[in-house]
């Protein structure tokens, strides 16, 4: 007989800051609230899943993040993407086209075509999805800024091309809120841009009603260094100013929810991924039934795009990062995710080359042909460990709502820089976690190689003649098109924007006009003004 | 209470910590920017979309003693080409001048040779970043 005094284990607190014990039973999930807020699959609140089926009746959506140098590299890294399996396109956008600049502005010189492709009118929409079938591929375009512009390109390209755009599916990212938080590609003062993000809503419900106008974007506020639950809580306060928005100018809770999406972060502890994932279906589902009084199931669903994961990937040993990511997508896959954008092993580095993109294409079939993971819903569900912290992470992301709310609600806190002082303060402390080696990672502070600087990676070339050539192709627009039409159109967008009428419809005339994201996006800020960073530390 | 008045105060360490060109994501340069502060310097953050004339006026309005950028993008080289002319217009090339962020190894050279003597990749380490500054800022 052992007669030392038994050894209290370490205590271990997950990133969301809820303790994990070494042992679950059925006494924790009934004390963190009960099997009652878990039901089945495809029924209220939807833990499980928004569908009954899921991935048994249809796989997951594999929709790769690309796009670079002009519409024709794009074009072509889309068909290589489609022809290896990727079943919707992720359309990545140059750092001008974000946030409203065309090629030729001198502030693009440089970074044309360089972390995405570049777009200045409505004929570059026309190359970049040239040959490719908007029915049988859906696109999402990641875009928050200058989204608006986009969207009416995209509608005014499918239209030309005889789709019918009251049938078009399709997302844009538009989740500008984020952007103030994270990713920093915003144009406008925070007022005028919720404004256009509810133009988008309601021209959308009214003219493109299968058309996603709106991806609630928790992933880049992860990155930006909210733990897993400030994630979905920060996302579900943001998608929460765009309902009121739309409610505010009269669309029904049910003429617009169903189109709302989610775009969600993967790194981390698996079961605290998972957990949060199941939660916030399910939070998601309550806010929309109890407080804006959904009736429509549809309206309930929180329908997702997951795996990105960048922020877990390491500069060190990128070859451990196809492992990260091989992982990622299975946390995705135990989450029920819709559809997933994996990130590719060299995205610490560069844009993914196609090699590093066709694995991370290879790794969710993979998972979906070799490992069983389409088989059976939410197969975790049921775990003592997961349905306890399934609802401690429930009840925690309503208690940070709870707190935003109680602080004057997340435009206030976002306008003021109060949210982004507090994920850059936690970015800081899990920095020097991982410094310490407090915050354990591979490759990073245990476990290096010994000769670091000997990275394996191939890297994408940047082409300046693709640069340049986008330059002059918009020249050539500008002295084909009719000058007078697009000062028309143009003259239209900002007297729309000083009436405060929704300015959607003379956007879309003025993209098929051939006017350019730039010339729109003056006109906008004309009226609208440019947004100035509060610096907060 | 009194003590003793130093005869010369020490001037803190002054860096300017800059985002170049378009590039939004600036956790990074934020993290950065705590770390330096912790380490006692003072720091001047442009927040986002930085402009070279830009980054050289405000390092000689605020008399710095480091330029620091921070870059995830890419488009480091095309900036620092921009930069360096600037800098030394300013008269600034006794300053110490680093970057920081999304560098491949492959662009060290090139950005040491355009006077970017401190080249921190991601995956550095805060307190490689500080100490380099300690050793070496004028």
């Amino acid at each position: 007989m052992n007669d030392r005094a038994p050894v209290e284990p370490k205590a271990v607190i997950n990133e969301s800051g809820l303790e994990v014990k070494p042992l679950y039973t059925r006494a924790d999930v009934d004390a963190s609230g009960g099997e009652a807020m878990i039901g089945a699959p495809g029924e209220y609140p939807f833990t499980r899943g928004i569908h009954r089926l899921m991935y048994r009746k249809q796989p997951w959506t594999m929709r790769q993040y690309a796009g670079f140098g002009n519409p024709r590299d794009t074009n072509q890294r889309f068909k290589y993407l489609i022809a290896n399996g990727q079943t919707g396109l992720n359309v990545a956008f140059d750092l001008p086209t974000q946030i409203g600049l065309d090629s030729d502005d001198p502030l693009a010189e440089g970074e044309i075509g360089r972390v995405g492709m570049s777009i200045d009118t409505l004929r570059d929409f026309e190359l970049a999805f040239d040959g490719i079938d908007l029915d049988k591929i859906t696109v999402s375009m990641t875009i928050n800024g200058a989204a608006a512009i986009a969207i009416a390109m995209y509608l005014a390209m499918a239209e030309k091309r005889g789709y019918d755009v009251t049938k078009l599916r399709g997302t844009a990212q538009n989740d500008i809120l984020k952007e103030f938080i994270g990713r920093g590609t915003w144009i406008f003062p925070v007022e005028p841009s919720i404004r256009l993000v509810g133009d988008t809503i309601e021209y959308c419900a009214r003219h493109a009603p299968k058309y996603s106008p709106v991806s609630v974007c928790g992933y880049h506020i992860r990155e930006s260094g909210a733990t897993p639950a400030q994630e979905m809580a920060y996302a579900f306060c943001i998608a929460r100013a765009y309902a009121d928005e739309a409610i505010r100018r009269g669309l029904h809770v049910d003429e617009f929810a169903g189109r709302l999406s989610y775009n969600f972060n993967i790194f981390g502890n698996l079961f605290e991924q998972v957990a949060k994932f199941r939660a916030g279906r399910s939070l998601w589902a309550k806010i929309m039934k109890e407080e804006y009084k959904a009736e429509s199931p549809g309206s309930m669903w929180l329908r997702m795009i997951a795996a990105g994961g960048g922020g877990g990937l390491t500069f060190e040993q990128p070859e451990l990062n196809i492992v990260r990511g091989a992982y990622y997508a299975l946390i995705s896959a135990l989450s029920g995710t819709q559809t997933m954008a994996l990130c590719s092993y060299d995205e610490a580095y560069t844009i993914p080359t196609e090699y590093s993109a066709r694995i991370s294409l290879r790794t969710m079939q993979i998972l979906i042909e070799e490992m069983g993971l389409t088989e059976t819903v939410d197969p975790l569900g049921g775990s003592w460990y997961v349905e306890t912290m399934t609802n401690q992470m429930r009840a925690k992301m309503e208690e940070i709502i709870a707190e935003t709310d109680a602080e004057g609600g997340i435009v206030k806190l976002i306008s003021e820089g109060a949210i982004q002082a507090k994920v850059s303060a936690q970015a800081y402390r899990m920095q020097q976690n991982i410094e310490s080696g407090a915050f354990p990672k591979v490759g990073v502070n245990c476990y290096r190689n010994e000769h670091e600087d000997e990275h394996p990676v191939e890297f994408h070339p940047y082409n300046e003649d693709d640069a340049r050539a986008q330059i002059a192709s918009l020249a050539q627009v500008r002295a084909e098109r009719d000058a007078d039409a697009v000062a028309r159109a143009l003259a239209r967008v900002g007297a729309d924007a000083r009436d405060g009428a929704n300015v959607m419809p003379a956007i879309v005339d003025a993209v098929k006009a051939y006017a350019s994201v730039g010339e729109i996006t003056r006109e906008l800020v004309k009226v609208f003004g440019r947004y100035q960073e509060p610096i907060r530390f | 209470m009194s003590s003793p008045t130093p005869a010369m105060p020490a001037r803190r360490i002054r860096v300017l910590l800059a985002k170049p060109g378009l590039d939004g994501h600036d956790q990074g340069a934020k993290i950065v920017a705590r770390a330096m502060m912790d380490a006692g310097f003072e720091v001047i953050y442009t927040g986002l979309r930085q402009t070279p004339e830009a980054v050289a006026r405000i390092a000689l309005d605020e008399d710095v003693d480091v330029v620091a950028l921070s870059s995830m993008a890419g488009s480091h080289l095309p900036f620092c080409r921009k930069l360096k002319p600037l800098l030394e217009a300013g008269g600034l090339t006794d300053k110490l001048w680093m970057i920081g962020g999304n560098l491949p190894a492959q662009d060290h050279g090139a950005l040491r040779e355009l006077g970017f003597a401190g080249i921190f990749p991601t995956g550095s380490r805060l307190e490689a970043v500080v100490s380099y500054i300690r050793e070496n800022a004028p």
